[in-house]
């Protein structure tokens, strides 16, 4: 009896609610945490980057329309295909960051949860972030969250999964659109992550997942007229870092320093600290009067 | 019987007597004014005349430097530390100080501005004191703010304010910085600086402690040293917007802090259910106030298409009614432009509005013969494309454009890279929440326009800068 | 009986009043007023400051706006002699300070008025249409009218059926003013719109243009029997109505103010908030008045004050 071959996936980016290959035709190599070949996945482009953000804002204001409590059962049940493929992604986690099968489980279900965490949020940040202004005057008063538009975020390295996962959903949860570059060294969890999207009720364009060169691809994000805020958490090259927030610099993007010296340990608890950065208050006034 | 008359306001001026005027004035450093290391200086004049009211010193980076050390010395030893409660009384006193010499501060800022007495008076002074009033009940309720169970001061604030509104921008950089523990270098703005060194005064007569509060006068070059000096590690800047990338460019990849209050083109949408004497209103207050020289001015007129000619005629005879000359007088509504160099861009801007042709008409008002003026005028048949339905002209010039639905209203309102603020005049409740849910600007006036308060939030999305300054917002920029 | 359809006299609009429909559609199509915005612009026309040479023009010109008035029960003969003489001159010892306007009288007591007059050219101005309340039917409005114009009034101060009004009859109180216009024959028609009882600006600014389409010759604030009466925001909403209906149908309709303006400094805002408001065109008599009692006199004293140089006191001036 012969051994069965398996059936490989090939890892393509996700723009658009699509999985593209690279427009540029180039892939590159994926190990594993031991350095063994995992597969070759798509090597984005700044052409492939300009898709993503166009399918983010096309997918934005409809995104940013719906409801709190609908986008929450939306991200929710993003959290119920996530526990539906839980083997899948302990596999590739613990595979590609070289964890045991049970730091693996571990990562896999604070990832569940967290998305959980965020899928609650929709429908509250704003009562948290907003509030009433008592103005001394005859007017009524009130500022409010709103998302910030398309933001870009250079997913941590180390934590192909988890990291993703806590950087990501709190800005679609607030109404942002987001294009990720994923971990350039283990990229696999974030493509087969964009594949529970597909195939969730999320519409297409609200996450779009690149995988490549962060020195490549996140200047071009970085100057992008159309995107409104960028997040360089996973940029371990201090000078880089410094080098695309001064590239932000030109159309004032929000920017997100990278987190710096210290590692990042994404099982602790998230707190509300990444949801109000892709947010603007915004303050209406209207008179009292009869 | 007599026929109609012509009821002619007699000159009403302010005294300048209440101001006292040093010919000359140093850096405040520590506590104590001195002049600049290399004694460089510049003169500050009153546009309204271009008479010289006083030489100013001009901080170098050594004296930048100076003004640093003392607020990390005070930061680290006296108003770090000091509990949240004694930081607040020391608010407290600073906000009653303002009352107390409230007018002598007014005229200061209309000789140094430009700006009418009036506004100085009823609108600039009344805002400073209620902006420190607010802000030193947040000092020792910090932990109660949202922001965090142990808030702290980030520790020394290079803040860099403009002309257009000196005090009262001092006060929404001052106030809350110090509230949240930190300590602060200030530049004013080169034409406009004697407020904020008289506010010294007012610094010395609360008996702050030295080193919290530094005032160093300059021009750019100035700002620049501050906003780059390694041991700031705050910077709060309102001003134009390619100040502001500079600024973002200059703090990449370090640790700084920053809030950016820059430029904008707000639109004033009205619609042709609107209460139009209030529109009419506010679309002058919008544009005019402060000589247009207001960050949020309501510069765009958006106006339903079927309402454009009433609107206009009534504008028009709204604008002839405007008081423009002697902004020391009680009933000048309308000032003088704060500077030479500001004139000369207001000028070309519009000339550029004529060679793009769109439409000129211009208050009818005698301007006087010294000093910096420009009469309020509009533009009418501007599009989109037009630059002076782009660039942000900074003085009293409106540009009027049209729609015919809501949607393009809204879609016309946001085709702008700035987003600061936005008017809406409609009566029609459900259009107001979907307007003002839809304009992309960090403020929106529905029914009315260019008011402000401490408790309420300010601040843009976009190229209008980051960050928010008024409210429990205006806290977060200033602790970790 | 006049329809609104057959006597409105305002060209350009007759189809306005065509129909209890079309009048309340027109009314209901007025621009709104919002509050806090008209009361923002008239406390920014308040600061207005007006001294020296302006003041002094100001000062006589509120006194020549004034329909000096009495509208009591107790007033007598003597009442109204004293009122008359003060209205004629209004500062014994000044030939040169103008007179009042008017003097504004209940019915009964305009032939006395008249008499007391005598050939003086000031007009007599008097209260009709069961003033203040209204609550009478039409025959006792329009004789009340009609016995005041007999006796020599030559200003009717007719008040509107504010239950009308406020119960969305408009037709009925357009037909109502163009009734007592017609009794008033050639004597002045001003409509009291008693804007305390009508409560919001924009009840204010159609009950204006109610008046108006219906011939008033000026529209009035208030009785002076209710609170409020004038304010600046109220007579603003006013001003903004004459001067958009003259430029609708170009005639001019003239505004009085009238209740708790006591003192001189309230009735300079009040002729800066005309001039800059409605225009120049109103600065006159014949266009805005005052129903004042007590203003006359502090108008005095501050007349006084500026000829001399030192403040007056209330000894200087009369008491009648």
């Amino acid at each position: 009896m012969s051994e069965r071959l398996d059936v490989r996936k090939t890892y393509k980016l996700f723009i658009g609610g699509a999985f593209p290959r690279s427009e540029s035709g180039r892939s590159y190599v994926v190990n594993d945490a031991k350095g063994r070949f995992w597969a070759n996945a798509a090597l984005a482009s700044r052409k492939d980057a300009r898709d993503a953000v166009v399918a983010a804002r096309n997918a934005q204001p409809g995104w940013a329309g719906r409801t709190g409590y609908n986008r929450g059962q939306v991200l929710y049940r993003v959290a119920e295909l996530l526990e539906g493929r839980r083997g899948q992604f302990v596999a590739e986690v613990s595979r590609g960051e070289g964890l045991s099968t049970r730091k693996a489980e571990a990562v896999v279900d604070a990832s569940i949860d967290r998305w959980v965490w965020y899928a609650g949020w929709t429908d509250k940040v704003a009562q948290v972030l907003g509030n009433a202004n008592p103005v001394a005057g005859p007017y009524f008063n009130l500022s409010t969250p709103e998302p910030t538009g398309v933001v870009a975020v250079v997913a941590p390295q180390d934590s192909s999964l988890l990291g993703l996962v806590s950087v990501a959903a709190p800005v679609v949860a607030t109404g942002s659109t987001v294009v990720v570059l994923a971990s350039e060294t283990a990229p696999l969890p974030a493509i087969t992550l964009a594949e529970v999207l597909a195939t969730s009720d999320l519409p297409g364009g609200v996450v779009n997942m690149l995988t490549g060169r962060a020195a490549e691809v996140a200047p071009w994000l970085a100057t992008h007229a159309d995107v409104n805020a960028i997040d360089l958490t996973g940029v371990g090259d201090a000078d880089l870092a410094g080098d695309l927030e001064a590239d932000a610099a030109g159309t004032l993007k929000r920017v997100r320093r990278p987190a710096g010296a210290k590692t990042a340990d994404w099982t602790d608890g998230p707190g509300t600290d990444r949801l109000g950065w892709t947010m603007e208050i915004k303050t209406v006034w209207h008179p009292m009067g009869v | 019987m007599t026929g109609p008359m012509s009821f002619d306001y007699a000159p009403a001026p302010e005294s300048r007597s209440v101001v006292d005027l040093r010919s000359s004035y140093g850096l405040f450093i520590d506590g104590k004014f001195a002049d600049p290391a290399d004694a460089r200086s510049f003169k500050t004049v009153n546009p309204a005349t271009e008479e010289v009211l006083a030489e100013v010193g001009e901080a170098g980076p050594a004296d930048v430097d100076r003004a640093v050390t003392a607020a990390r010395r005070a930061y680290t030893k006296v108003w770090g530390p000091m509990p949240g409660r004694e930081r607040a009384k020391y608010l407290f006193r600073i906000a009653r100080i303002v009352q107390e010499r409230s007018r002598e501060l007014a005229v200061a800022e209309t000789l140094d501005n430009g700006k009418p007495i009036r506004e100085s008076r009823d609108s600039d002074l009344p805002l400073v004191a209620a902006w420190f009033f607010y802000y030193a009940g947040w000092a020792d309720k910090l932990e109660h703010a949202g922001l965090g169970a142990d808030p702290r001061p980030l520790g020394v604030a290079g803040q860099v304010i403009p002309w257009n509104f000196p005090l009262m921008m001092l006060a929404w950089k001052i106030a809350p910085a110090l509230a949240c523990g930190n300590t602060v270098v200030l530049k004013p703005a080169e034409t406009t600086p004697l407020t904020a060194l008289l506010f010294a005064d007012v610094c010395r007569q609360a008996d702050l402690p030295p080193g919290v509060v530094n005032i160093v006068t300059g021009a750019g070059a100035t700002g620049q040293a501050l906003v780059e000096h390694p041991d700031v590690d705050k910077v709060a800047f309102t001003g134009s917007t390619p100040v502001g990338r500079q600024i973002a460019r200059a703090v990449a990849g370090s640790t700084k802090r920053v809030t950016l209050e820059l430029g904008g083109k707000a639109a004033n949408v009205v619609f042709d259910d609107a209460p139009l004497d209030q529109a009419v209103e506010g679309i002058v207050n919008g544009i005019f106030f402060n000589q247009g020289h207001v960050c949020c001015a309501g510069s765009r007129l958006l106006v339903q298409e079927n309402v454009h000619d009433e609107v206009l005629e009534r504008l028009k005879r709204r604008m002839a009614t405007l008081r423009v000359g002697d902004p020391l007088d009680k009933n000048t509504d309308v000032g003088a432009i704060n500077s030479a160099e500001q004139l000369a861009r207001i000028r070309a801007l519009t000339d550029v509005g004529d060679a793009e042709g769109a439409e000129r008409w211009s208050a009818p008002c005698e301007l006087p013969a010294h000093g910096y003026w420009f009469a309020p005028t509009l533009f009418t048949g501007v599009s989109q494309a037009h630059r002076i339905a782009r660039e942000e002209i900074f003085g009293p010039v409106l540009s009027v454009l049209t729609f015919r639905t809501p949607h393009e209203a809204v879609a016309k309102a946001n085709n702008t890279p700035y987003g600061l603020s936005a008017g809406v005049w409609t009566e029609k409740g459900s259009r107001i929440l979907w307007m003002a849910e839809r304009l992309r600007a960090g403020v929106v006036w529905a029914n009315t326009f260019n008011q402000f308060d401490p408790a309420s939030p300010f601040g843009g999305y976009r190229e209008s800068g980051y960050g928010r300054e008024g409210g429990r917002q205006g806290l977060a920029g200033y602790l970790a | 009986m006049p329809t609104g359809a057959s006597a409105t006299p305002s060209r350009g609009l007759a189809e306005v009043a065509a129909s209890e429909a079309s009048l309340r559609r027109f009314l209901a199509g007025l621009p709104g007023v919002d509050q806090v915005g008209a009361e923002a612009r008239a406390a920014t026309l308040a600061t207005r400051s007006i001294k020296t040479t302006a003041k002094a023009t100001a000062i006589d010109l509120a006194i020549r706006m004034i329909d000096l008035t009495t509208l009591e029960g107790t007033d007598t003969e003597g009442k109204v002699r004293t009122l008359v003489a003060k209205a004629l001159r209004p500062d014994p010892l000044d030939p040169g300070c103008p007179s009042v306007a008017a003097v504004c009288v209940y019915p009964d007591r305009v032939g006395l008025a008249r008499q007391a007059l005598g050939a003086a050219s000031l007009h007599v101005a008097s209260v009709a249409t069961a003033f203040p309340a209204g609550r009478s039917s039409l025959v006792v409005k329009l004789r009340d009218t009609a016995d005041a114009v007999e006796a020599g009034a030559d200003e009717i101060d007719m008040v509107i059926d504010r239950g009308a009004f406020l119960s969305g009859r408009a037709m009925a109180v357009l037909d109502e003013i163009v009734a007592v216009k017609q009794a008033c024959g050639r004597a002045h028609l001003k409509v009291i719109l008693e804007t305390g009882e009508l409560v919001t600006y924009d009840n204010v600014r159609r009950a204006a243009w109610l008046a108006m389409l219906a011939g008033a010759d000026f529209v009035k604030t208030s009785t002076g029997k209710v609170q409020p009466a004038a304010t600046m925001p109220v007579t603003l909403v006013m001003l903004e109505a004459v001067r958009d209906f003259r430029a609708a149908t170009g005639r001019q309709v003239g505004v009085k103010a009238a209740g708790g303006i006591r003192s001189s400094k309230d009735a300079i805002r009040y002729l800066v908030m005309t001039g800059e408001v409605a225009g120049n065109d109103w600065l006159d008599p014949d266009w805005f008045r005052f129903g004042a009692s007590s203003l006359l006199n502090d108008l005095l004293l501050q007349r006084q004050r500026m000829a001399t140089g030192h403040y007056s006191g209330p000894d200087y001036v009369t008491l009648d």
